[in-house]
């Protein structure tokens, strides 16, 4: 063994590990002795995703702002038409890998990577890429609902627009929000701002707003954590209908809805440098119920985080 | 209860009554208090007295000319003099500098704040300018003789003007508003909140699409408000005017042509007063009639501002 990063003790090399589970955190395994399961065999590995359904791949990313590094070394594979959700402790950098995926991070001038991701096999941050198509095609929901001050309409109508949507708009509309099953509760109204609605149907606006355009991905930083209990399973169950058609990576807080309502979990934490890594990303029943690291078990036991 | 036997020991509720009735005088905060109330009476007093003596000498003269003195030209005679050059003079300039500082002002404040990335560049750029909005505005009046007048001579006020003609006296008030301008309009546009921008490019908006559609129509209240009362900065100067041409003698204004009348001789309602301030006594009703007409005109430009906010305003 030895140590690879002398800013972060705590990512220790395993010696080769095998073609496994641990191949998500190559390059952190943590010490033996914190694994607590063992190991699934190659033959039956459920992160082993077939090439065509995969949608992002992380390899080696890292996330800076400034000289802080925010997120450290991240290798993972979303999976298509399933949710994915990452959790981790406040300030791991959740937000900001997720805010990688759809290159958001831009907007920030200190912001930068290293590593790639790879979206349908296609690099993000190569020469030539356009932030403004891949967050066409990678839509975001925000932590806080973020409605435009326009009427409901205008707020689903003007991300078509500006993509120079020229068929139905009205019927691209009334799907949207059917789709974030909201329409029944606007159709009535949809002259009126969306800023007037509920925090929860602001939320489902903003997913129908996401939606619109028609993206493959979507995004959503924390969606529920400005909302009440009943608004949030709402939104879950939302999430589960979407994910026939979309791919829905999710960060959240809250542990019981990771496991409510994702396919997949990722589990991240802070190294001692502040920085954030992977521990572990597994199915989310076995995430849940046997962890494969002590870290990932302290968290969801709540021991930690 | 008042029904509850006094017997030696106080019930629970009378302890509690005891301990939190009565009245506390504490002579410090009420001299405080007193003091405060006074700073108020001492700073309204003097607005009030000032307001009191500038109409009870003016009115009388309005009332005895009445549209008479907003429309007279000036004259070297107190019963012939009115302020109609000076009244269009300053119109004609803060029509002018709204023109010049608009574009100007909330284009820089629009590329400042949506654009420019956060370097030390940008940051002694915003640093000049909030300094630039500080400066007095005689030094302004200065860069105004110096660059419109005397080098740009021939293109603001060729001919008998002599560089000192309305375009010179505008250029130089654009340029003192413009930091104002853009600081006002920055903040304006600071207060549309991150998330609506996030939200607009989450959904696959260009740089452009997010300012056009949404940061600038939400941020147009308080950039409106903010450029608005820089006008009303502009109308009331006088320091910079009287060194780039404000004429404070009888002329006669040519208003045949825009061309013309920008070139041409002009006058500004700040710039009579003062000039009459100066003149005998005779004039004192004339002085005090030009002030109310002066802050007549600065409180509907500022009641339009406040209008304009309170009909436009957003909350977040």
């Amino acid at each position: 063994m030895k140590t690879r990063d002398p800013a972060a003790p705590d990512a220790v090399h395993g010696d080769g590990g095998g073609p496994t589970i641990r191949l998500m955190t190559a390059q952190h395994e943590l010490d033996e002795s914190e694994q607590i399961a063992p190991a699934a065999n190659d033959g039956d590995d459920p992160l082993a995703f077939a090439e065509d359904e995969v949608v992002f791949e992380l390899d080696r990313l890292s996330c800076f702002y400034g000289s802080f590094r925010a997120v450290r070394d991240i290798s993972l594979q979303v999976p298509k038409n399933k949710i994915t959700a990452i959790i981790g402790p406040s300030g791991c950098g959740k937000s900001t890998l997720l805010r990688s995926f759809n290159r958001m991070n831009d907007l920030v001038d200190s912001a930068r990577i290293e590593g790639r991701i790879l979206y349908h096999g296609v690099d993000l941050y190569a020469n030539g890429v356009d932030p403004v198509e891949v967050r066409r095609r990678i839509g975001m929901v925000f932590q806080k609902p973020n409605p435009f001050p326009k009427s409901i309409y205008d707020n689903v109508a003007f991300g078509p627009r500006v993509a120079g949507f020229k068929g139905n708009m009205d019927g691209l509309v009334e799907q949207s929000l059917r789709r974030a099953a909201i329409w029944d509760e606007v159709k009535d109204k949809m002259r009126e701002p969306g800023t007037a609605l509920s925090g929860g149907q602001q939320q489902r606006l903003c997913i129908a707003r996401a939606i619109a355009v028609e993206p493959d991905v979507i995004l959503m930083d924390e969606p529920c954590s400005a909302l009440d209990p009943i608004a949030t399973l709402k939104i879950e169950e939302l999430m589960r209908e979407l994910k026939e058609n979309y791919t829905i990576v999710i960060v959240t807080h809250n542990m019981q809805q990771a496991a409510r309502a994702s396919d997949y979990t990722a589990f991240l934490t802070m190294g001692d440098d502040r920085a954030g890594y992977l521990v572990e990303m597994a199915p989310t029943q076995d995430l849940f119920t046997r962890p494969a690291h002590r870290l990932t078990e302290d968290y969801i036991t709540g021991r930690f985080g | 209860m008042a029904s509850t036997p006094r017997t030696g020991a106080m019930t629970a509720g009378e302890v509690v009554r005891r301990s939190i009735q009565g009245t506390r005088s504490d002579w410090r905060s009420l001299a405080f208090e007193g003091f405060l109330v006074l700073l108020l009476v001492l700073t309204l007093g003097v607005l009030a007295w000032l307001l009191v003596v500038v109409f009870v000498n003016g009115i009388p003269t309005l009332a005895e000319r009445g549209l008479d003195f907003l429309t007279s030209p000036l004259a070297s005679r107190p019963q012939e003099a009115g302020v109609g050059q000076a009244l269009a003079g300053s119109l004609w300039l803060m029509a002018f500098v709204a023109l010049i500082s608009f574009p100007l002002g909330i284009g820089a404040a629009v590329y400042l704040e949506e654009y420019a990335s956060d370097t030390w560049v940008t940051r002694l750029i915003n640093t000049v300018v909030r300094n630039l909005a500080g400066v007095p505005s005689i030094v302004y009046g200065l860069l105004g003789l110096a660059v419109f007048v005397v080098a740009l001579r021939d293109f603001v006020g060729p001919g008998s003007t002599s560089g000192r003609g309305l375009l010179a006296g505008g250029l130089t008030m654009a340029i003192l508003v413009l930091p104002i301008v853009i600081i006002t309009s920055a903040e304006a546009l600071r207060a549309v909140p991150g998330a609506i921008r996030e939200a607009a490019f989450g959904v696959g908006a260009t740089r452009w699409e997010v300012v056009r559609s949404h940061v600038l129509p939400y941020a147009a209240p308080g950039i409106f408000t903010g450029t608005i009362l820089s006008m009303a900065r502009a109308f009331g100067e006088t320091a910079p005017l009287i060194l780039v041409g404000a004429v404070i003698g009888g002329f006669n204004v040519e208003y045949d042509s825009i061309i013309g009348t920008l070139q041409g001789r002009y006058t500004a309602l700040p710039t009579t007063v003062y000039d009459w301030a100066r003149k005998p006594a005779s004039f004192e009703g004339n002085v005090y009639a030009a002030i109310i007409v002066l802050i007549v005109v600065l409180l509907v430009v500022n009641a339009l501002a406040i209008y304009l906010r309170n009909r436009f305003e957003r909350r977040w």
